[in-house]
């Protein structure tokens, strides 16, 4: 199934999806076993004539270990994928690395507003410019993202980047990315957001290196 | 017990009094437990084809989008041109489709239908508790339900945000262009809230106090229990969706801000607030599904459930869990992490301990079985492997950091149909054919039933497996036309091949249809017993009269003795005084 996923350019990428593989595996496992058990009984325990069914309760210990023990073993799984999941997110949503490159993102009914801080680093100065729709970025450097909303929610969606976040009016939420691949990439709204939702989407445009710094001169020509 | 009696006696006696009452009081205004849990079947039933018809038209906007929609050319504009979907309109579609199924369809007749129906007889008593309120609630849900749709009527359409209903989305009308539609829908959950609040205050009382002398708490079967614990659920949970609605007209109409961040309000109160609410509620409405199952599955078996305690167990285990674990459909929302939501995390993954240790004990039920797969079996049979499916995919999306690429894609779609639709169906399946004779007096046709459980399995796996690759590859949910990004484009044909299943699946529910309204009028009639079950209700008439039994029965043992060995016969009823022993005959 992971072989669904679009293209990941992220650097964090790849832990969600062996994340999603390791999980792939143990429910598929999981499926196999208990709908192979299912399918396996209802042939092999099926009416015959002259057989009568066992009379088991499955409430002393010898019969309840058949339940018991599959328990304990999903218990264990369970630990397993919380271990690796508290991992990679906290990886992705939680402590921002150090990063040169910053935008601001305002969603809109039913556009993405982007707010680049121009040749100071600064949002919220002179040289500040601001794109619709388009989010151009370096690669291979981590950016750091703003995300408000003017209306209602939305949510920023990068699906190259396993990237996903919610973007509420009242409030600033920070989120991080580092794409590892230039090119053009989908930037669709995932939160419904109104008549406009389905449509609504930009572009990341991420960059090889003398690229970008052509297009930071392009627009801010000193 | 001696509460309890009164309390029977007393309602035994109004029933004498109604026995010559007018066909408006036995058919319309019936106060009888059995006719009101039919009542609430049929408008389920309604709905169900209604909300149906819904899910297909949104269907075909999403395999073929902006195409006219076949035989939706009465439709007017602005929501339909010429057939062809707005999307404003499609998204009332979607919203209307899930709050239709959710809490007009599968709500009415798993708990509405099965629990009026079953309580009182499955418990060996004459009634419930509070007839009259049992009425109340019946007619209480229905003008919710012709508020609900009423509210296509109103300028401009009926509610569009989802039937999660998020605010600023949701309170604001010129934000989703909806105005009276979202209001009536607000007040249209608040109306049906009065209903399940009485429905469930009845469920519990009746339950508690009027069991038959010797149904202790540890023989009731078990989709008593699992009612019973619904009914609890409910009690505890929607009064916290019906204030946070309240709160969101307020904001609608009265110009409070609640969830208004420009007036100090906060759009993620209602999150909290919703799924407070919104996970048990996944479990109110799955747990009668299971416990429907339950009861199934060892009658065709032939053989006693497996872990009666360690179900019971397990079930009280996962529905306390369901009220701390909201915090998983708000991963995205801005979560920090570090401690509340890894609580949320680890919480939400635990659920899957006592749900294995259900789904482990049905399937040891069949272990050494003596299987008939008739049509009831067939349905439970199909509940149980749904049940499965549907869980190990909620490992994903439990897992936050997996579910950051999946939440609201059809990932989630998938998931939550393999339960909502896919489990509840087949439950309901089930229970119609199960207790089919008991409610009518007659059977329904075994072989198309069987027909119709085969083909509905396949067609439902078809349409809400595929669901998760295209989640997968990022195709969001309430899109209105996935042809409007790049990157979805190669999974196009995936979306045209679940539109034919659903389409096949849609017409193969007419077999069900039909079988139900033939058999009801010329369905071979039945005995008291046809299955040779154990439970109380097999014992009464068939259909039960008014007052079920011709006198109370006495509970002598648990609800699942079949193949003992003490009986020359393979099942022992409840209510059985004196065995057969082998040697004696
Ligand atoms: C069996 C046939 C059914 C089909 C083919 C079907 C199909 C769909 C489709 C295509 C959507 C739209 C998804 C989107 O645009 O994001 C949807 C949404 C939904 N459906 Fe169904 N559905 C079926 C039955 C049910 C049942 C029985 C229930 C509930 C008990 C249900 C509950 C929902 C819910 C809660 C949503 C989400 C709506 C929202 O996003 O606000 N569906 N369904
Ligand atoms: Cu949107
Ligand atoms: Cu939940």
């Amino acid at each position: 199934m992971i072989g669904w996923f679009p293209e990941n350019i992220s650097t964090y990428g790849g832990s969600i999806d062996s994340l999603f593989s390791l999980i792939f595996y143990i429910t598929g496992g999981a499926f196999i076993l208990t709908q192979g058990t299912l399918l396996l009984f209802l042939i092999r325990y099926r009416r015959r004539d002259g057989r009568k069914a066992a009379h088991i309760h499955g409430d002393r210990p010898r019969e309840a270990a058949w339940t018991m023990v599959p328990l304990l073993i999903v218990l264990v799984l369970d630990f397993w994928i919380d271990y690796r999941g508290a991992e990679t997110w906290a990886m992705v949503k939680g402590q921002i690395p150090r990063s040169e490159i910053q935008v601001r993102v305002t969603a809109k009914q039913f556009n993405w507003e982007i707010l680049y801080p121009g040749p100071d680093g600064r949002l919220g100065t002179a040289d500040d410019l601001q794109m619709e729709n388009e989010l151009h970025v370096p690669v291979n450097k981590v950016v750091r993202v703003s995300l408000r909303s003017k209306d209602v929610i939305h949510s920023f969606f990068l699906p190259n980047l396993r990237l996903k976040q919610d973007c509420l009016p009242g409030r600033e939420i920070q989120a991080w990315f580092e794409a590892t691949k230039p090119g053009r990439y989908e930037l669709p709204c995932a939160e419904l957001c109104g008549f406009g939702h389905s449509g609504m989407r930009g572009w990341l445009i991420v960059h090889p290196d003398s690229e970008y710094t052509r297009w930071l001169s392009e627009h801010w020509p000193s | 017990m001696s509460d309890a009696s009164a309390v029977a006696t007393l309602s035994q006696a109004t029933h004498i009094e109604h026995g010559q009452a007018s066909l408006l009081r036995t058919c319309v205004f019936s106060t009888d437990h059995k006719m009101i849990g039919k009542q609430f079947l049929f408008l389920g039933i309604v709905m169900l084809i209604l909300g149906g018809l819904m899910a297909l038209m949104i269907r075909w906007q999403l395999a073929w989008p902006e195409t006219q929609v076949p035989g939706t050319r009465w439709i007017p504009e602005p929501f339909m041109t010429d057939g062809r979907m707005d999307p404003a309109f499609y998204n009332a579609l979607f919203t209307m489709h899930a709050t239709i199924m959710v809490f007009f369809a599968v709500m009415p007749i798993l708990i509405g239908a099965f629990g009026n129906f079953l309580i009182p007889l499955m418990i060996g008593t004459r009634d419930m508790a509070f007839p009259v309120l049992n009425m109340l609630s019946f007619w209480t849900a229905v003008p919710a339900a012709v508020v609900m749709l009423a509210s296509f009527f109103v300028p401009g359409g009926a509610a569009a945000a989802g039937w999660t209903a998020y605010p600023p989305l949701s309170a604001v009308p010129s934000y989703s262009g909806v105005d009276w539609g979202q209001n009536l829908w607000i007040i249209s959950l608040a109306i049906l809230g009065v209903s399940s609040m009485m429905g469930s205050i009845n469920y519990i009382t009746t339950i508690i106090n009027m069991r038959a002398p010797g149904m202790t708490l540890f023989h009731l079967p078990l989709v008593i229990w699992f009612l019973f614990v619904t009914a609890i659920l409910l009690l505890l949970a929607l009064p916290v969706l019906t204030s946070a609605a309240v709160m969101l007209l307020f904001d609608r109409t009265l110009g409070t801000s609640f969830y208004l961040p420009e007036g100090g309000g906060e759009p993620l109160l209602w999150q909290h607030l919703f799924w407070f609410f919104g996970h048990p509620e996944v479990y109110i409405v799955a747990l009668p599904a299971l416990g429907i199952a339950a009861e199934i599955l060892p009658v065709f078996a032939r053989k006693p459930i497996f872990g009666y305690r360690f179900i019971v167990y397990a079930l009280i285990t996962a529905s306390a869990l369901s009220f701390i674990v909201w915090g998983h459909h708000m991963y995205v929302s801005g979560m920090d992490p570090r401690i509340l939501g890894k609580v949320f995390m680890v919480l939400t993954i635990a659920i899957s301990a006592p749900f294995s240790l259900i789904a482990l004990n049905l399937l040891a039920t069949l272990w050494r079985g003596s299987i008939k797969l008739s049509a009831p079996m067939l349905y439970a049979i199909g509940t149980l492997s749904l049940f499965i499916s549907g869980g190990l995919g909620g490992i994903f999306l439990g897992s936050p950091a997996v579910d950051i690429p999946l939440h609201d894609t059809y990932f989630v779609v998938g998931h939550f149909h393999l339960i909502f639709a896919g489990v509840t169906l087949f439950a309901i399946f089930a229970g119609v054919s199960y207790w089919f004779p008991k409610m009518f007096g007659r059977s329904m046709n075994e072989t198309i039933n069987k027909v119709h459980a085969v083909l509905t399995f396949v067609t439902l796996q078809a349409v809400f497996f595929p669901m998760h690759l295209l989640g997968v590859g990022g195709m969001m949910r309430r899109i209105y036309n996935p042809l409007q990004y790049d990157f979805l484009q190669h999974l196009q044909p995936i979306n045209v091949f679940i539109t034919w299943s659903a389409i096949v699946l849609g017409f193969a529910q007419i077999l069900f249809v039909i079988n139900f309204f033939w058999s009801l009028c010329a369905g071979k009639e039945t005995e008291r017993n046809p299955w040779k079950a154990n439970t109380l209700e097999w014992t009464a008439p068939s259909p039960p009269p008014h007052g079920n039994f011709d006198a109370i029965p006495v509970v002598c043992r648990g609800p699942y003795e079949y193949s003992s060995p003490e009986a020359t016969q393979d099942y022992l009823p409840q209510d059985l005084r004196f065995v057969q022993t082998a040697s004696q005959a």
